[in-house]
């Protein structure tokens, strides 16, 4: 593919032909703001915060759906743009619970993030607001409507692993929300708990619910290992505050990954001190349950020591 | 096989008993050149060629459509046209969309022609979502066939062997008369495999659509026949490169299929003559509202608002004083009395802030407030936003409640700053036309009403005494103490002795205006102010 010249801040860049411009920015270190863009999603330019000033069109354009194009000279932060950026950033605050004082997702919230950067506060009124729908059912992950700023990535993720889908937008408009299957919980719909969607949440709308009030994001530190359930080797992050491995957090899905409670729970068990106890969705009911049940290994771990103490008392190495 | 011959042994046949049938009913003139028009004033000032078969013809006999030179313009095109003559001719009559944007029809259809493909699709965009337009359903209703024949030329054309009409659910007249029609011309084989004998296939299904706005937006029509949310899609690339199924689409409003066969049948120069340099043509307007003859106009493009509102549409009602038009449907523009000399075409629209839309015209007067009005409006989009990007799904929102709260009389100081800021960031910032243009009924009663604006916010007045919570009823010296109004009065707010002066608790009054009913004629006392 032949490569493109182009112009970003003030700065030259030469990226490969069909790039959008908001990664030819990222390659010279430019961060575009953006909540609804993944580079492992369909692109959807809905959040509208990545608009860039582009010389010779009077319209702003969204840099995670224009593609570069030779000689082009890019704005991302002239007084138009950030004027702009703004102003939408506000509309999301001005539907936002000011709620970031115990929102679990302080501190890797990119709302809160943006709202920093930009100097953007809680503004009272008294038109609307989302409604407060909490969906507590489920014991893996929390989702508060009310937080949601309706990026839709939660929905894309969830689309690509084709049998689950589980996710969907709901009525339209202002009134537009994040529904599972035709409206049910994430208890009584098809969820299977992978935790994609907390995965890619940019907001507060949906957390890991065996994380709650363990520790705030800034404390504790982190390392990153990978799955050894199955071959995909998904990645999970072991947070741990204290000397004390606390809790196990999914990565977001890369290279067509599935991620699966069941990795999940594998992890939890291998690597934290006092891990939760598991539950299984049972007929669309969560039950409280054994770890060998939850890791399917009924049967088998009775045969594995059947075996070794066979191993062992014909001494066999 | 139906052949050129056989098309013509059926006009031949059929013509005289349309005539017959037409002389009967007495509602048409037939000219010399065998051109036949609705008679009467409201249709003799109008220049129908989309229109020009409706209420003429019986929409569900073919034969009928061939005996006013049906098809026979597709046959010419297939016979004795390459793909490539017919785009450079539709480029040529400068043909542009109806369907809102004006995009040029040609160059539309030229970009799907130049990208290689085995499969590529047509869709008519018969969503017509605009509330009080009417114009495609007429068209689909009166003359399904001139849809179908401007389909299957713009098929042949880009290289296209499949065509969707997405169609509205509450059109179901429309709905059943395109089916006869499709079946009735693929009968006789103007529609499906070798059509007309010449080796073309061309296949038109119905698709019908759910009745959300939105759905008319090109890229959300194309999710919604894919089966998915009925979303406008951010453009990556053009339909008519990547649409349908990531196959090269065209989408073209019905009001535009319809004057394909007519640019065929007439000549390119014939075509380019009616209408102005830029937007050739005629155009279809919706006129409704505070007008007189609220119907149907088609006219030349150029034609001016006067004309169209005064000459045709007969002015106001009851003698009321003039205020604005309203064209473009929901995210069009105010245009004040000041410009009714305004030609309508795609340009002239453009510079005094308004659009052209699908051709919705409202006639508003002197009893209509334009803050109300811009509320009216935003009221509406804000119902039929899709709610995908945060500017308009959040924007439309608060300016809609910024507006309801003016009309209520609570605008505070700054808030027309706030308003017109607002409004430029949904329109700035927004995904599709949907956002860009909702905030257009603001921006124009602004520009041409702040005046009003001003009294709401300000004075707590509404200088058209239409909204109620502004509008305040009021005894004059005039009353002779009758006590009617008293009597009328549903929550007995108004008192006074008999023979003096009566007065209204305005705490209590809940602006029903049954006092000023009740108010003798001859006295007149109670006032609106
Ligand atoms: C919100 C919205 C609604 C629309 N509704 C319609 C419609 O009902 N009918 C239509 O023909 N075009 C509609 N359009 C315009 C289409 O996107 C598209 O431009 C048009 O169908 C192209 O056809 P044309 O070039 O023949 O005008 C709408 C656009 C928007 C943004
Ligand atoms: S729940 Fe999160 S990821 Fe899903 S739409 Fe809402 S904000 Fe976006
Ligand atoms: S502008 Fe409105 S209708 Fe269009 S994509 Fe955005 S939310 Fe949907």
């Amino acid at each position: 593919m032949s490569d493109v010249k182009l112009t970003i801040d003030g700065q030259k860049v030469t990226v490969a032909n069909g790039t959008s411009i908001l990664e030819a920015a990222k390659q010279i270190g430019i961060k575009i703001p953006a909540l609804c863009y993944d580079p492992n999603l369909e692109v959807v330019a809905a959040c509208r915060l990545c608009i860039v000033e582009i010389e010779g069109s009077n319209k702003l354009q969204t840099s995670c759906s224009t593609r570069v194009k030779e000689g082009m000279v890019v704005h991302t932060e002239s007084e138009k743009v950030v004027e702009t950026r703004k102003d939408v950033l506000q509309l999301l605050l001005d539907s936002h619970p000011n709620d970031c004082l115990t929102c679990q997702k302080a501190g890797d919230c990119f709302l809160q993030k943006y709202a920093y950067e930009y100097d953007l506060k809680f503004r009272e009124h008294d038109g609307a607001m989302r409604p407060e729908l909490l969906d507590t059912s489920s014991p893996y992950i929390l989702k508060d409507d009310a937080k949601c700023i309706l990026c839709g990535k939660c929905v894309r993720t969830c689309a690509q692993v084709s049998e689950r889908q589980v996710l969907t937008f709901a009525e339209r408009g202002y009134d537009t929300y994040i529904a599972c299957d035709a409206n049910q919980t994430l208890e009584t719909s098809s969820c299977v708990s992978c935790n994609r969607c907390v995965t890619v949440c940019p907001v507060g709308a949906l957390v890991d619910k065996r994380q709650l009030s363990k520790l705030r994001s800034w404390e504790g530190s982190s390392r990153v290992v990978n799955c050894k359930r199955c071959d995909y080797g998904c990645e999970f992050e072991i947070v741990s505050k204290d000397n004390k491995n606390i809790s196990v957090v999914a990565k977001p899905p890369t290279n067509g990954r599935p991620l699966c409670l069941k990795g999940r729970l594998n992890t939890e068990l291998e690597y934290l001190n006092q891990p939760e106890a598991p539950y299984r969705k049972i007929d669309g009911r969560f039950e409280e349950t054994t770890w060998s049940k939850a890791l399917s290994l009924d049967g088998i771990l009775e045969k594995i020591e059947k075996m070794d103490s066979i191993k062992g008392s014909t001494g066999e190495e | 096989m139906i052949t050129v011959e056989k098309l013509k042994k059926i006009k031949k046949e059929q013509r005289p008993l349309l005539e017959k049938r037409l002389r009967e009913i007495g509602n048409v003139d037939i000219k010399e050149d065998g051109s036949i028009v609705l008679n009467g004033d409201y249709y003799k000032k109008q220049l129908r060629i989309a229109l020009k078969n409706c209420e003429i013809i019986d929409p569900n006999n073919i034969k009928e459509y061939i005996a006013v030179d049906g098809y026979f313009a597709l046959a010419d095109c297939l016979s004795n046209m390459s793909p490539k003559e017919i785009i450079e001719d539709i480029k040529e009559s400068g043909l542009r969309g109806r369907g809102g944007a004006g995009f040029p029809t040609g160059k539309k259809w030229e970009t799907a022609y130049s990208y290689d493909d085995d499969q590529k699709y047509m869709i008519a965009n018969a969503d017509e979502g605009d509330p009080g337009a009417f114009m495609d359903r007429s068209i689909l209703e009166n003359d399904p066939h001139s849809v179908l024949e401007g389909m299957i030329i713009g098929g042949y054309a880009v290289g296209a062997d499949k065509g969707f009409i997405y169609v509205r659910a509450e059109y179901p007249l429309a709905v059943e008369r395109l089916q006869i029609a499709i079946e009735q011309a693929k009968e006789l084989g103007v529609l499906g495999n070798n059509i007309l004998g010449t080796g073309f296939n061309f296949d038109i299904e119905l698709r019908l659509g759910a009745g959300a706005f939105v759905c008319g937006e090109g890229t959300a029509l194309i999710e919604s026949i894919e089966g998915k949310r009925g979303m406008p899609r951010t453009k990556i690339y053009r339909t008519s490169h990547k649409g349908l199924w990531e196959k090269p689409t065209i989408i073209n409003n019905v009001e535009t299929y319809a004057n394909v066969p007519v640019i065929f049948q007439k000549g390119v120069n014939w075509y380019k003559n009616i209408g102005t340099e830029k937007s050739p043509g005629t155009k279809v307007f919706a006129l409704v509202g505070k007008v007189e003859n609220a119907g149907l106009v088609e006219v030349p493009m150029g034609t001016t608002l006067r004309e169209i509102v005064f000459d045709i549409g007969g002015g106001t009602q009851n003698g009321k004083k003039f205020k604005a038009v309203q064209t473009g449907g929901p995210s069009g523009g105010c245009i004040p009395a000041d410009l009714i000399d305004t030609p309508v075409d795609f340009e002239s629209l453009d510079e005094i802030g308004s659009i052209m839309g699908s051709g919705g015209m409202v006639v508003m007067d002197e009893d209509t407030c334009m803050v109300d009005i811009a509320r009216y409006f935003l009221d509406f989009t804000v119902d039929e936003s899709c709610g995908k990007c945060v500017p308009c799904r959040e924007g439309t929102k608060r300016l809609l409640e910024m507006l309801e709260r003016f009309v209520a009389g609570k605008g505070e100081e700054g808030d027309i700053e706030r308003l017109e800021r607002l409004s430029n960031t949904v329109t700035e910032a927004s995904l599709c036309s949907l956002g860009k243009t909702a905030a257009t009924p603001i921006v124009t009663t602004l520009k041409y009403f702040m005046d009003e604006y001003k009294a709401h916010i300000y004075d707590k007045k509404c200088p058209a005494g239409a909204c109620q919570a502004l509008v305040e009823y009021f005894i004059t010296d005039d009353c002779i103490g009758c006590g009617a109004c008293a009597k009328a009065c549903p929550v007995d707010c108004i008192s006074g002795e008999k023979k003096e002066l009566h007065v209204i608790d305005q705490d209590r009054c809940i602006k029903c205006g049954a006092c000023m009913e009740a108010c003798p004629p001859k006295v007149s006392a109670v006032i609106k102010r």
